[in-house]
C-alpha cells in the first residue's frame, strides 16, 4: 500500500493569508506554500522603490505642448504626435482586437526610403486604408501617408483627422512630393468603384484606374508593393446602392446593407471578419529610364503585374481561410 | 548710373517700408512714390506724386522721371474703405491696365516688379497640398481679390510678351503678418472671440512683413524674371495658431458660418470674402523653394515665428499666460506624484 495523500483543506489556487483588515486575501496563490504574491513568505518582495516621477511629467509635457500649441505639423498637416498618442491606441483597438489582423511577407516593406504599397480596396468605408495604416505603424514602426479621395476633405472631421494622420489628396503633386521625402505611400487603385463594392463582387478587383500609380513609382523610382487584405471586403456586406438618395446627398453611393440603414446607428458597426493583410515582394520601378513614365505600353504592363499579383494572392489567402469570423 | 524707381501704392505699408529700404540704399539714385495719400512711413528722399494710377498723369510722371524699374504696389485685398467691390475691381484691374499702357512707351523702363497673392490658387478640397507656381486653382473659379490678381498677372504677362526688353517679376505673397499689418486675417486674429469652422483645421502659411520688404528689395535690386511664392517656411494649423496666440476660439458648424460672417462684416469688424472664408476652412500652403533657388531667398521667420512676433506687437489678451500654464503644471504635477505616492504606500502597507 501506498503513503496516503492528505486532502488540502482549502481550495488550492487562492492565497492562504489574511489580510490586514482582517478579511481572507483573495489573491490567487503564485508559490508552493499557498500565498499570493504580496502575502508570499518573501518570495516576492513589496515594491521599495519611489514611483516614477517620468510618466507623470511626459504626460505633463504633452498636455502642455497640446495646450500652447507648441508642436510641429508639416506642409500636409501631419501631426506625428496627436496621431501616435491619440489616434494610434484607438485604431490599436481595431487591428488588434477586433479584426484581429495577421500580417504576412512584412519583410517585403521597405524599412527606409520611398515605396508605394498597393492593394485592393473595399469595405464601403475605407476601413482597409486606416487599418493597414495604423497596423503597418506598430508593426514596422513607418507611417502610411495614404492617398484619399477629395470627398474624404470635403467632409467635416473626417478631413481634418485624414490630414492631421498625414493622409493628403490623390494627385500626382502630393504623392510626387511624398515620394520624393521618402515616405511610405498607400494608394488603392480601385477607388470608389472598390469601396463601393457589392458583396457579391467581393474580393474580384476593379479597373485599377488609369495606372497613375505605377507612373507615380516610375517616376520617383520608387518600388511597388503589392498588398492583399483579406476580411476587410466582408466587413459591411453591400447589397445595395441607393442611387436616387446618393445623387441627392451628393455622394459617390449610399450603402444598402443587411444591417444599414435599416438598424440604424448599430447597423453601421462593421462585421467582426479575420483579416490577413499580406506584401509581397517588391516590384521594382528603377531601371526603365527617365522617361519611361510616358511609356504607356510599359505602365499597362506594370499595371498588369501588380493587379495579378494582388488578385492571385487573394484568391490563394481566401482558399487557405478556415472561416470568415475566425 | 543708379537705379531709378517708382513704387505704386506708396501709401501701403509694405511699400513705405520697400520705399525706406531703397532710401538707404546709395545705388538707388530717384525714388518716386504714387498714390492717392501721402505715405505713411517716414521717407526724405522720395519723391511723392498725388495721383491714381488710372489717371493719364501716370503717362507723364513715368516718361518724365525716366524710371528703370516700377514696383506695382497697389493691389487692394478688400472693398473696405473704397466704397464697394466695383470700385475695389476698377482700382486692381483698370488701374493696372492703365499702368502697364503707360509702361508701354516708356523706354527707360527695364524691369517690373508686382505684387500678387497666393490666394490665386484658391482654396479647396481638390487642392493639392502644396502649391507651386506653375500650378492654378482647382477648387472652384476664383472671384474678389484672387480674381483680380489673376487678371493683373495676365496684363502684366502680355505687357511683358510686348516689352521683351522689360523683366517681369511677379511675388506672390502668402497672407502677410506683423506688428504693422493690418489685413482681413490680423483683424481676424484680433476678435474678441474667433469663430472657426466646426470641424475643419485648414493649414495656415504666412510671410512676416520684413521678409516681404526683403523679397521685394532682392527682386528690385537683381533681376529675376519670373513668377515666385513668398511663403514663410512651415505650416500651422489654425487651431495651433489660436493656442499660440492663447486666443478663444468658438467652432460652428458650417451653415451657421456663413451667417457670422456676415454680421461680423455688417459689424463692420472684419471684411470677410469668400476666398478668405474659405481659406479659413480649406487652409492654403505654397511651395517657396524656387524663390530660394533662383534668389538665394529664405525667409527670416518660420509662420509661427511671424505669428508669435505678430502677437506681441499687438499686444492681444492671452486666455491665459506662460506663467498660468506654469502653475498649472507645477499643481498638477505635485496633485499626480501625491497620489501616485499613496499608492505606493497603501500597496507596500
Amino acid at each position: 500500500m501506498g503513503e496516503v495523500v492528505p486532502i488540502p483543506v482549502r481550495e488550492p489556487g487562492s492565497c492562504t493569508a489574511t489580510t490586514r483588515r482582517g478579511a481572507r486575501c483573495r489573491n490567487r496563490a503564485v508559490d508552493v506554500s499557498g500565498f499570493c504574491r504580496v502575502h508570499g513568505g518573501g518570495a516576492v518582495e513589496a515594491p521599495t522603490v519611489a514611483p516614477s516621477t517620468e510618466e507623470i511629467d511626459e504626460l505633463l509635457a504633452f498636455l502642455r505642448r497640446r495646450v500652447t500649441g507648441e508642436y510641429e505639423v508639416d506642409e500636409f498637416g501631419f501631426d506625428p504626435e496627436l496621431t501616435e498618442t491619440i489616434l494610434a491606441p484607438l485604431a490599436r483597438l481595431f487591428h488588434r482586437r477586433y479584426f484581429r489582423v495577421e500580417w504576412r511577407g512584412l519583410e517585403h516593406i521597405p524599412r527606409d526610403g520611398a515605396a508605394l504599397l498597393v492593394s485592393n480596396h473595399a469595405g464601403t468605408i475605407p476601413m482597409d486604408a486606416v487599418i493597414m495604416k495604423f497596423g503597418l505603424l506598430d508593426q514596422i514602426e513607418r507611417h502610411v501617408r495614404l492617398l484619399a479621395a477629395d470627398l474624404v476633405f470635403r467632409l467635416p472631421f473626417v478631413g481634418e483627422l485624414a490630414r492631421k494622420s498625414g493622409n493628403t489628396l490623390a494627385c500626382d503633386e502630393d504623392a510626387l512630393r511624398l515620394l520624393e521625402r521618402g515616405e511610405l505611400l498607400g494608394v488603392f487603385p480601385e477607388g470608389y468603384k472598390g469601396v463601393g463594392k457589392l458583396y457579391k463582387d467581393r474580393y474580384k478587383l476593379q479597373r485599377f484606374g488609369r495606372g497613375g500609380f505605377i507612373e507615380l513609382g516610375l517616376r520617383a523610382g520608387a518600388p511597388i508593393v503589392p498588398v492583399a487584405i483579406v476580411g476587410s471586403e466582408e466587413i459591411y456586406p453591400l447589397i445595395s446602392h441607393a442611387r436616387p438618395l446618393a445623387r441627392m446627398l451628393k455622394l459617390p453611393y449610399v450603402p444598402v446593407t443587411p444591417f444599414f440603414p435599416w438598424l440604424g446607428p448599430l447597423g453601421m458597426l462593421p462585421l467582426p471578419t479575420k483579416w490577413t493583410i499580406e506584401f509581397r515582394p517588391p516590384i521594382a520601378t528603377d531601371g526603365h529610364g527617365e522617361e519611361a513614365w510616358q511609356d504607356s505600353l510599359l505602365v499597362f504592363e506594370l499595371t498588369d503585374r501588380v493587379r495579378d499579383e494582388i488578385q492571385g494572392t487573394l484568391t490563394r489567402s481566401l482558399a487557405s481561410r478556415r472561416s470568415l469570423f475566425l | 548710373m543708379g537705379w531709378r524707381v517708382l513704387i505704386t501704392g506708396i501709401a501701403g505699408h509694405l511699400a513705405g517700408e520697400l520705399a525706406r529700404r531703397l532710401e538707404a540704399d546709395p545705388e538707388v539714385e530717384y525714388l518716386v512714390g504714387v498714390d492717392l495719400d501721402e505715405p505713411r512711413a517716414d521717407l526724405t528722399r522720395l519723391e511723392f506724386v498725388r495721383t491714381d494710377i488710372r489717371n493719364p498723369l501716370i503717362v507723364k510722371v513715368i516718361q518724365t522721371t525716366e524710371v528703370d524699374t516700377v514696383v506695382h504696389l497697389s493691389l487692394l485685398a478688400t472693398p473696405q474703405g473704397v466704397g464697394g467691390r466695383s470700385n475695389m475691381k476698377e482700382i486692381n484691374v483698370i488701374g493696372a491696365m492703365q499702368l502697364f499702357a503707360a509702361c508701354q512707351r516708356a523706354d527707360a523702363l527695364r524691369r517690373i516688379v508686382m505684387k500678387s497673392t497666393t490666394a490665386v490658387y484658391g482654396s479647396g478640397p481638390k487642392d493639392p497640398a502644396v502649391f507651386t507656381e506653375n500650378m492654378t486653382a482647382r477648387s472652384e473659379a476664383p472671384h474678389g481679390y484672387a480674381k483680380d490678381a489673376i487678371e493683373v498677372e495676365a496684363y502684366a504677362r502680355s505687357f511683358a510678351r510686348r516689352r521683351e526688353d522689360v523683366d517681369l517679376t511677379i511675388l506672390r505673397f502668402a497672407n502677410l503678418i506683423g506688428p504693422g499689418v493690418a489685413s482681413t486675417l490680423t483683424r481676424y486674429f484680433s476678435l474678441p472671440v474667433i469663430p472657426t469652422a466646426l470641424g475643419y483645421d485648414p493649414r495656415l502659411q504666412m510671410i512676416h512683413e520684413e521678409d516681404a520688404v526683403e523679397a521685394l528689395y532682392r527682386t528690385v535690386r537683381g533681376s529675376h524674371p519670373g513668377t515666385f511664392n513668398v511663403a514663410a517656411d512651415g505650416v500651422v494649423l489654425l487651431s495651433q495658431a489660436l493656442r499660440l496666440l492663447g486666443r478663444p476660439s468658438l467652432p460652428l458648424a458650417l451653415p451657421i458660418a456663413a451667417p457670422v460672417a456676415t454680421l461680423l462684416r455688417r459689424l463692420g469688424l472684419v471684411d470677410f470674402s469668400t476666398e478668405q472664408l474659405r481659406l479659413l476652412i480649406y487652409g492654403r500652403v505654397a511651395d517657396n523653394s524656387r524663390i530660394a533657388s533662383e534668389m538665394d531667398f529664405r525667409p527670416a521667420r518660420t509662420t509661427r515665428e511671424a505669428l508669435l512676433d505678430f502677437a506681441e506687437g499687438e499686444h492681444l489678451g492671452r486666455l491665459y499666460s506662460a506663467e498660468q500654464i506654469e502653475e498649472w503644471e507645477r499643481e498638477a504635477r505635485a496633485f499626480l506624484r501625491r497620489k501616485a505616492q499613496e499608492r505606493f504606500e497603501r500597496t507596500r502597507a
